[in-house]
This record gives structure tokens, C-alpha cells and sequence, in this order.
């Protein structure tokens, strides 16, 4: 078995690097983050210069803030730090396949087999190391054969931070009893002792040191030493669909990128859906020779890896793509991507179910050229107010969740607002005799109705209407309503709110 | 003898029509939409589906007519199910209406759109799919190109179309298979009673490929085209439809 060779990275001061790295402002102030532990507020990361006035970790923030006056404060970030840390853990995937978080802001990688491709551990760490603190974090790296030896040395070391195999111990033998990383109580308790360096204590016999120490720390001492396996769960990365394509002469031609589009696709989709994945949004970059970098994105209304339908949606696009003096590079992402449904079944669909797909690939087109928002389809809504009988959907397979009304007559044209129209009415209740619309008086021959239409006052205030459906001399039909009560002070308000078939 | 003449006679005509360049297969299952003596206006006496039929609606009260006719077409096409895209700019077509024609509401895909434009290009996408069973486009104005780009589409799909013009002024020819207008008509009264009766269009059938133009009166109640019984404006010769 190839020899295991471990890397530490200790994050000195993870929180307040990342806050300054985010707002530079606060450089070179005290500052100190807290969380409430119980009842009251602790401090539970404090930079350099806070640590510097006698701020230490756990302190109550009232103390703290007795000490400064004009401490910089960061409140519940409790899970920040994780989180950080694997942010920073998933950047650092690009040394090494295998990356572990560790307790107090640290990761562990396993770098087994990685150093040489960076010319050696010391070209390796320096390189990671630097990239880091470029970032602006402070850290403290370490390179050993086991993983507790590579915590210790990052973090209590000050001669070499490589250890070489076999020297684990001698690289330990300097460093305090903390350094084992066995619990807080066992290590002070060897410092009472007088143990201040590992080497003072290590080569004591098992049995002495078990019994002052416990079962649990002596375990721990094994596995630093590399005499017992170490635990290491590397973090998991998600997975990320892109594909790229470098093209060894510039593309100029509409040719050129729909090739393209079509080999990326075909790349994309075949990945896709090899995880039982369908794409739900790409995004294609071109990389122009000047510099400029052309991004066009498609969505679709369901997940698909249908190479054919999703390169009609691009190619909807690729005028948008100007190559000018030429592509070099064309990258596709995706950006969304939803678990395939392969069946997917709706209910009016009986015979044509399998063309369903056929038609969300012709809405998708519709969607992608002219935007999705002209696709309307509408479903029945409990309310007897014309303007809000339907609703939107947005989906083309929500089935009917209550039935489409058939007891009364509806106009097939409906006006978006009732237009005012002339009206001579006989007497109350009574349908109009004549009414004049655009300038044309229409004879009313037949009439039915009132039907009155409440407004829903929990919704808005107003009149009610009472609508007749008029026919006039020529047959054509008409839904006019007067707005409010009948009243003989003042003549009613009549409006035209629609037309029959 | 006149049965074998008649029969002759339906033979020479349907070679005539395969010489004219029209397919037989366009409505193969024969789908019957009630329509009664006006499918005899149309070659082999069956309603063209796969084709373009235009109808002339210049303001809103025929387009309500057309619309409820076209709702009652599409209800018999879309009684195996399907879909139908319905596409216009300034839509006032109000879906609960056409509940009344047969056809669920929930089985249109309203496309609404702001230019003319777009209303062409995608009517022609939309007739790429086979998968729908009718598309209609509102437009005010259709070209002979524009109709002939639509009608190359609906061959290879085999999609009906619906145009409905809304400005007929100035009237291009187009490839459209029919060209109708329908217009509302004084209703009967349903029993003696008065009120409104069932809705009753004037259907005129202003061109007809390789047919007979003409024009009826049609009534449409219970969910059938059903006979009137009386008929109003005699002077303008028109014809009992079913």
C-alpha cells in the first residue's frame, strides 16, 4: 500500500479574516464575533488585535466590551464557520480528490499521490498556503504521514511544518501535551504534572499513562502516532454539469456555432441523463478572441435532455451570438437540471399522451422567443365576478380542480373594462328598449335577464350590476349591466361588458 | 339507371378533384361536425381538416359568432382530446363562454401576443406540431405568402387551422381551403316564450376550394346544430343548413 501523506490547514482566525475579506473597512480593528450561549452573548472568534487587549474566546461580550469600548461586533453567525470552511474545503478540491473539515477550523486532505504534480510537498504547501493568505486568510499548513501529527505541527509546530515518514514522533516531542489534541481535562492535567512537552511523557509506560490520562486520550495518542487508523470523511461535492469546447480555428460562421451548440448538447444531455437528470436551464458562454465572452441562456418548461428540441431553442438565439473576429472557447452549463419524470402522465392527455412532450417542446420555442408570460391557459375560480371567474396557471397539466360553470351564459368576447353605453330603459327592473354603442343605436328585440352580480365586499368596495343579455333587430347579441340601484334622482349608469355568439 | 349514373358522376368528380390536387385523406375518418347540407359545398361532401379556414370577422359582434362556431368545430375535433393553441394580440375571447359550444376551456393554450408578427410566426411554429388538434390566430391581415407559408407547414403536420381576419378591407387572396363569415341572426323564441332563443348564425361559405360557395342559416343548441323551423330575411335566399 502506497504510504498516506496528510496536509493540515489551520484557519487561525477563519470568522474575522472573512468578514474583512468582505468588508476591508474593518481591517486592523479590534473585532470579535458573537453567539448566545444560554442567556448571554460569548464571544466566539476574536481577531488578532482583540486577542492582543486581552479578548479571548468564551469571555461574556459585555466583559469584552468593557475592555474596548469601540468593539466591532458580528453577531449569530453560529453556522457560518462551517459553512466557510466548506466552501474553502470544496476550493481546495482542485489539490487533492480528498478533503475532510475539521472540528476547529481546519481541513484535513489527503494528498496521497497529489504532491508531485506541484513539484514536490514543499512547492505543494507553499502553493496552497500562499493562495490562501492571497485570499486574505490567515493560515497554517502542515505535511505528515498521519493526520494527527499534520493537526499538531500546523497548529503548535515551529521548526519545519513537512515532516518527513517516520518522524512524526520526533517532530511531536517538543510540543505541548494540547498538541495530541486529547481532551482539555487530560491535557491540563499533565501540564499540573509537570509534562509540558510530549517527549516528557510519551515514552512513559501504556499502563502508567492510561491510568492518568484515560482509555480515550491514550487512543488518540496511537492514532497521532499512526498506530491505530484515523477517521477521515472527505466532503462531497455536488455535481456539476458543464462541458467545454476549444475549437483549434476561430468560428465565425452560424455553421460553426451550431455545431458547436449541437456537441455541447449532445455532451450535456448524455450526462444528464445518465444520472436520470433532464436540463431545465443552460447556459452557453462563448469566449470571443477580443476578450468578450457572449452569454446566452435557454430555459424550459420541464426537464429534458431532448438534444434536438433544446438545440431549436438555442438556435432561437444564436443570432444574438456575433462572432466578430471569432470563438475560441464555447463552455455550457447547467444551470438548472430537475429529476427526469418518464412518465409523465396528465389527464387529458388519454390518446395523445405521448405527444404531450411534443407540445412543451413547442411551448418551450414560444416561451424562449417571446417570453413565457404569453402563455396563459385559465381554470375555474369560485366567484360569480366575470373579471375573476378564471385564474391563471401557469402549468399546462394542472388538471380542473371545479367544474367549468354551464348554468349561466357567458359572452365569447369579453371586454377588459365595461365600456359606458347610452341607455333608454322604461322603468325600473326592466331590460333597455334602446341603447347606443359607438355611435350605432341598437332596437333591442329580445332581452333576458337581470342577473344580479354582487360585488365580493371583502375584496372591494363598489356597486353591484345587474346584466341583461340584449338581442337587437340584426340578431347580434350584447351583455350590457347598469351599475348600482335603479334610483329616480339621477339616471343610471350603463355599461357594455360583452358579446354573444 | 340513375343509380349507376350518379355513381358514374361520383367517380369522374373524384377524379377530377385528385386532378385538381386535392387530397382526399384530409378529413380520412370523416369526422362529422353536424353541419348537414353544407359539407355538401365542400369537395367529396366532407369538411377539410389539415387545411386553412378563414373566417371574416370585422368587429366584435361576428367575432363572437366566429367564435362560437369555431368553438363547436373544435369540440367535435377535440373529443378524443388534444390541445388547441389559440393565438391573437389583444384577446377579448372570455374562456368560460365556450363551455357553451362543448369545448373545455382548460384544453386552450391562450398565446397572447403584442405584434402581428409574432401572431404569424408562431401560428407557423404551433402548425409544426403535430400534436395539437387545431390552432387558431387572430390577425388583422393575412398575405398570400404569409398563407402559403402556413399552408406548406400544415401539409407536413396535417394540423387544422383557424385564421380569423379581423380587417377586411383590404382583402388578399389566400391559399385558405374556405373562406367563411359568420354573423349572428334574430334568434327564435324557444317555446313561445319570449327572451332569448338559441344561438342562430347566418354562415356564408364565400369561397370554397374545388366546392360550391354558399350560405345557410344555422342553429346551434343542446350541443348540436339543430333545423330552424321559420326563416327570417327570405330575400337574402338562404338555405336551411341542417
Amino acid at each position: 500500500m502506497m504510504q498516506k501523506r496528510y496536509m493540515s490547514i489551520w484557519f487561525s482566525t477563519l470568522l474575522t479574516d472573512w468578514i474583512r475579506i468582505k468588508r476591508p473597512a474593518l481591517k486592523d480593528l479590534p473585532l470579535v464575533f458573537s453567539d448566545k450561549a444560554g442567556n448571554r452573548m460569548v464571544i466566539t472568534a476574536a481577531s488578532k488585535e482583540a486577542a492582543s487587549l486581552g479578548i479571548h474566546l468564551g469571555m461574556p461580550l459585555a466583559d469584552a466590551r468593557a475592555i474596548v469600548p469601540d468593539l466591532e461586533v458580528i453577531e449569530n453567525q453560529c453556522h457560518k464557520s462551517k459553512k466557510l470552511l466548506t466552501a474553502l474545503g470544496r476550493w481546495c478540491i482542485r489539490y487533492t480528490p480528498l478533503v475532510a473539515l475539521e472540528e476547529d477550523q481546519g481541513l484535513i486532505l489527503d494528498i496521497s499521490g497529489c504532491a508531485h504534480l506541484w513539484g514536490g510537498e514543499k512547492a505543494y504547501l507553499r502553493e496552497i498556503v500562499n493562495r490562501l493568505r492571497g485570499i486574505g486568510y490567515q493560515v497554517r499548513a502542515s505535511i505528515s504521514d498521519t493526520m494527527g501529527t499534520a493537526w499538531a505541527v500546523s497548529r503548535y509546530g515551529r521548526v519545519s511544518p513537512i515532516i518527513k515518514s517516520g518522524e512524526e514522533l520526533n517532530a511531536l516531542l517538543p510540543l505541548p501535551p494540547m498538541a495530541l489534541r486529547i481532551s482539555p481535562i487530560a491535557s491540563q492535567k499533565l501540564i499540573k504534572l509537570g509534562l509540558k512537552t510530549i517527549g516528557s511523557f510519551i515514552s512513559m509506560p501504556r499502563s502508567v499513562l492510561r491510568r492518568r490520562i484515560g482509555e480515550d486520550s491514550m487512543e488518540r495518542i496511537e492514532q497521532v502516532l499512526g498506530q491505530k487508523e484515523d477517521f477521515f470523511l472527505p466532503i462531497t461535492v455536488p455535481e456539476v454539469y458543464s462541458e467545454r469546447l476549444a475549437s483549434m480555428e476561430p468560428i465565425r460562421t452560424r455553421k460553426g456555432i451550431e455545431i458547436a451548440i449541437e456537441k455541447l448538447l449532445f455532451q450535456l444531455c448524455t450526462k444528464l441523463q445518465s444520472d436520470g437528470m433532464g436540463l431545465r436551464s443552460a447556459l452557453l458562454q462563448s469566449y470571443r478572441i477580443d476578450g468578450q465572452v457572449i452569454k446566452t441562456q435557454i430555459g424550459t418548461n420541464s426537464p429534458s435532455v431532448n438534444t434536438s428540441h433544446l438545440f431549436k431553442l438555442f438556435s432561437l438565439q444564436i443570432d444574438k451570438i456575433e462572432p466578430k473576429m471569432g470563438i475560441e472557447l464555447f463552455t455550457m452549463d447547467a444551470v438548472r437540471f430537475d429529476r427526469l419524470d418518464p412518465g409523465q402522465e396528465s389527464l387529458w392527455m388519454t390518446e395523445k399522451s405521448m405527444s404531450n412532450q411534443k407540445v412543451i417542446e413547442l411551448l418551450d420555442r414560444l416561451a424562449g422567443k417571446l417570453g413565457a408570460q404569453v402563455i396563459q391557459r385559465y381554470l375555474p375560480q369560485p366567484h360569480h365576478w366575470p373579471e375573476r371567474s378564471i385564474k391563471k396557471v401557469d402549468s399546462i397539466t394542472e388538471p380542473l380542480s371545479l367544474p367549468w360553470r354551464t348554468d349561466r351564459l357567458r359572452p365569447v368576447q369579453l371586454l377588459k373594462v365595461p365600456e359606458p353605453v347610452q341607455v333608454t330603459a322604461p322603468i325600473p327592473d326592466y331590460p333597455p328598449m334602446l341603447f347606443r354603442y359607438q355611435g350605432v343605436t341598437h332596437q333591442v328585440k329580445k332581452a333576458d335577464g337581470p342577473e344580479r352580480i354582487e360585488r365580493e365586499w371583502w375584496l372591494e368596495k363598489g356597486e353591484h350590476r345587474d346584466y341583461y343579455q340584449l338581442e337587437d333587430a340584426e340578431g347580434k347579441r350584447y351583455w350590457l349591466f347598469r351599475s348600482g340601484h335603479y334610483s329616480p334622482e339621477k339616471p343610471s349608469q350603463w355599461f357594455i361588458h360583452g358579446f354573444f355568439a | 339507371m340513375a343509380a349507376v349514373k350518379k355513381d358514374i358522376i361520383g367517380k369522374l368528380q373524384e377524379q377530377i378533384l385528385n386532378l385538381q390536387g386535392f387530397k382526399p385523406e384530409r378529413n380520412a375518418h370523416g369526422i362529422d361536425f353536424g353541419l348537414g347540407i353544407i359539407s355538401n359545398a365542400f369537395p367529396g361532401n366532407v369538411f377539410p381538416l389539415a387545411a386553412l379556414h378563414e373566417f371574416l370577422a370585422t368587429n366584435l359582434e361576428d367575432a363572437s359568432a366566429s367564435g362560437g362556431f369555431i368553438s363547436v368545430l373544435l369540440s367535435t375535433l377535440m373529443k378524443k382530446g388534444g390541445l388547441c393553441l389559440w393565438i391573437s394580440t389583444q384577446r377579448k375571447i372570455f374562456p368560460p363562454s365556450l363551455i357553451t359550444f362543448g369545448l373545455s376551456p382548460e384544453r386552450i393554450i391562450f398565446i397572447d401576443l403584442q405584434n402581428e408578427r409574432d401572431v404569424l410566426w408562431a401560428s407557423e411554429e404551433a402548425l409544426k406540431c403535430e400534436s395539437l388538434t387545431a390552432v387558431v390566430t387572430e390577425l388583422d391581415e393575412i398575405s398570400f405568402a404569409q398563407s402559403r407559408r402556413l399552408q406548406l407547414v400544415i401539409e407536413k403536420s396535417r394540423v387544422t387551422a383557424f385564421v380569423i381576419r379581423k380587417n377586411a378591407e383590404k382583402l388578399s387572396s389566400t391559399l385558405a381551403a374556405a373562406r367563411w363569415r359568420i354573423s349572428a341572426m334574430p334568434s327564435g323564441a324557444i317555446d313561445g316564450l319570449p327572451g332569448l332563443g338559441f344561438a342562430r348564425w347566418h354562415v356564408e361559405l364565400l369561397k370554397v376550394k374545388n366546392g360550391i360557395p354558399g350560405n345557410w342559416m344555422i342553429e346551434y343548441a343542446a350541443g348540436v346544430f339543430k333545423p330552424v323551423k321559420q326563416v327570417p330575411f327570405n330575400d337574402l335566399k338562404i338555405r336551411k343548413a341542417v
